[in-house]
């Protein structure tokens, strides 16, 4: 569904995403581990469309996508949800999940928002009740159902999630993965980047590790949590704070 | 002063005001959905007056209206894709330069297609001024201050419940996150420059009949209505109309001063007051400072 190949991405002199390649079928969830400035954030803006790469190619469907603006990219099917939510704070619930269905063609618009409402009310009840609120007056983990449900309106094929359990106190993170579970089990194929690696691989299908603008490693998520050297680097911390 | 003088000074300000509170407007709308401070905003107003005063020469003013306004329009989106939207990947600063040589090019122009004369617009209904508690208040004024009601009314509708005036909204909030949306983040900044040369134009079209219009006057206006944007918090329309009442009204009060010759003053009166107000306060009266901090000065 999504190929991306030999990709370098940088911010004027700083060169980030040094040939990167990697890969998502339909239907998987996908894990992006790395450490803190590895460029997994730069890896999903470029997807997106919000940065230009390089070099490189990102193919979606069979069709390269790198070139295009990022409005463009929504409305062939691939979604969002930025680091640090990045929701539109002044503005209601509704109206923040009204936009997300923006890139919709207008005469499906009307129809296609009342279904999807209806499903994010489901996924996320507690929205439903803070619907005319706004949205800049949400607890973290309500702003972070908003960034998710606001990137779910525009119908996407693939949803990239870019970190959705940051800054969430174990049981709110613990509520996100249950909604990417499901909507995986409603067919959404997911790309997801995660710092809590553990809770990540538990429900995806397979991994790459990202380490300073490379993928060092990839594989089926039980290898990729089985694998010693990636134990000690990424999930080792875990055991440590038992200790503690 | 006795109160029926100082209620006639209220009724000049509020008049002169209304006109800062639409070019304020303007200024804000052009400023949230892209950062800039569009200083062409002024020659938006006189091109108002100019194009009023040409077509009302051929048709009644109920139709030369419309028209002015919609001729303005065409200028403001003209002015966008030629001069900003091939710079839009530059900074802020070198933007808002560009306005600036807008505006130059904008006023040129009018001196070549008007000349240099003042021109007069006949009033929109009788000169017969009304009696108010021992002052007197022309219709015009009344004129002013129902076009900037139904001017802001119109445009809170617009901003609350079309989905082009909340994309807009958007766009001001966060504007990476709007494209991720799918919101074509040029597009709507050409309508930016589109609806504010609209208000820019109808203040234009209001004002002439009291002021005469000429092809310099647009700088006066910019002046005073980017001084009411930045005094009722930039890129807030409450502080935008507020702000443009406020300094009309510093301004007539400010000329009946007891002091010789305060009514030259007048104009540098309303401008201290400004500064005085931002030294205390430089987010303006509905500002937050977190809100302009975010902004990309
Ligand atoms: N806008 C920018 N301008 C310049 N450098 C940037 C910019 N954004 C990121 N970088 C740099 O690019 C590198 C990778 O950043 P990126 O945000 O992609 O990392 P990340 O893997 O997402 O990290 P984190 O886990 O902290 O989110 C970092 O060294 C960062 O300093
Ligand atoms: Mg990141």
């Amino acid at each position: 569904m999504l190929r991306v190949q030999n990709l370098r991405t940088g911010y004027g002199n700083l060169e980030v995403l040094r040939n990167v390649s990697l890969h998502v079928d339909a239907g998987e969830i996908v894990v992006l581990i790395g450490a803190n400035g590895a460029g997994k954030s730069t890896l999903m803006n470029t997807i997106a469309g919000l940065l230009r790469p390089r070099e490189g190619k990102v193919l979606f469907l069979g069709e390269p996508i790198q070139s295009r603006r990022a409005s463009e990219i929504v409305s062939r099917g691939i979604s969002l949800v930025p680091e640090g939510r990045q929701l539109f704070a002044p503005l209601t619930v509704l109206e923040n999940l009204t936009l997300g269905a923006y890139s919709l063609p207008r005469k499906q618009r009307t129809l296609a928002v009342q279904g999807k409402l209806e499903e994010i009310w489901g996924l996320f009840p507690i929205l439903y009740e803070r619907r005319r609120q706004p949205a800049g007056t949400l607890s973290g983990g309500e702003q972070q159902m908003l960034a998710v449900g606001r990137a779910l309106m525009s119908r996407p094929k693939l949803l990239l999630l870019d970190e959705p359990s940051m800054g969430l106190a174990p049981l709110v993170a613990k509520e996100i993965f249950l909604a990417i579970r499901r909507l995986r089990e409603n067919g959404t194929t997911i790309l997801l980047v995660e710092q809590n690696a553990r809770a990540a691989l538990a429900i995806a299908t397979r991994g790459y590790v990202l380490e300073v603008g490379m993928i060092v490693a990839e594989g089926k998520s039980e290898e990729l949590s089985s694998s010693k050297e990636i134990v000690r680097a990424y999930l080792g911390k875990d055991y440590k704070e038992v200790w503690e | 002063m006795d109160p029926s003088t100082i209620l006639q000074y209220t009724f000049a300000g509020i008049k002169i005001g209304g006109i800062y509170a639409m070019v304020a407007l303007g200024f804000n709308i052009i400023y949230n959905t892209t950062g800039i401070i569009n200083f062409a905003q002024g020659e938006f107003v006189m091109l108002g007056g100019m194009f009023m005063v040409t077509f009302s020469r051929i048709m009644p003013l109920g139709a030369a209206f419309p028209i002015a306004v919609l001729a303005v329009v065409i200028v403001g989106c003209f002015l966008e894709r030629a001069t900003i939207w091939p710079a839009r990947n530059g900074s802020v600063i070198s933007l808002i330069m560009i306005t600036i040589g807008g505006s130059l090019l904008l006023k040129g122009l009018a001196m070549k297609v008007w000349g240099k004369s003042s021109f007069p617009l006949r009033h929109f209904s009788s000169e017969e001024p009304i009696k108010i508690l021992e002052a007197t208040i022309q219709p015009q004024t009344l004129w002013i201050i129902s076009v900037l009601l139904l001017v802001v009314i119109v445009l809170a509708l617009f901003f609350k419940f079309t989905l082009t005036g909340k994309a807009m909204r958007a766009c001001a909030a966060n504007r990476p996150a709007a494209s991720l949306c799918g919101i074509s983040v040029d597009r709507l900044v050409l309508l930016s420059f589109a609806l504010s040369a609209g208000i820019g134009a109808v203040a234009g079209i209001v004002i002439t009949p009291v002021t005469l219009v000429n092809y310099t006057c647009g700088s006066m206006y910019a002046l005073k209505g980017f001084a009411a944007a930045v005094l009722g918090g930039l890129g807030i329309s409450t502080g935008a109309v507020v702000g443009g009442l406020t300094i009309g009204l510093m301004e007539c009060y400010g000329a009946a001063l007891p002091f010789q010759g305060a009514s030259s003053y007048k104009d540098g009166i309303a401008l201290l007051v400004l500064l005085i107000f931002l030294c205390a306060k430089p987010s303006g009266i509905f500002g937050r400072a977190a809100i302009s901090e975010l902004k990309r000065f």
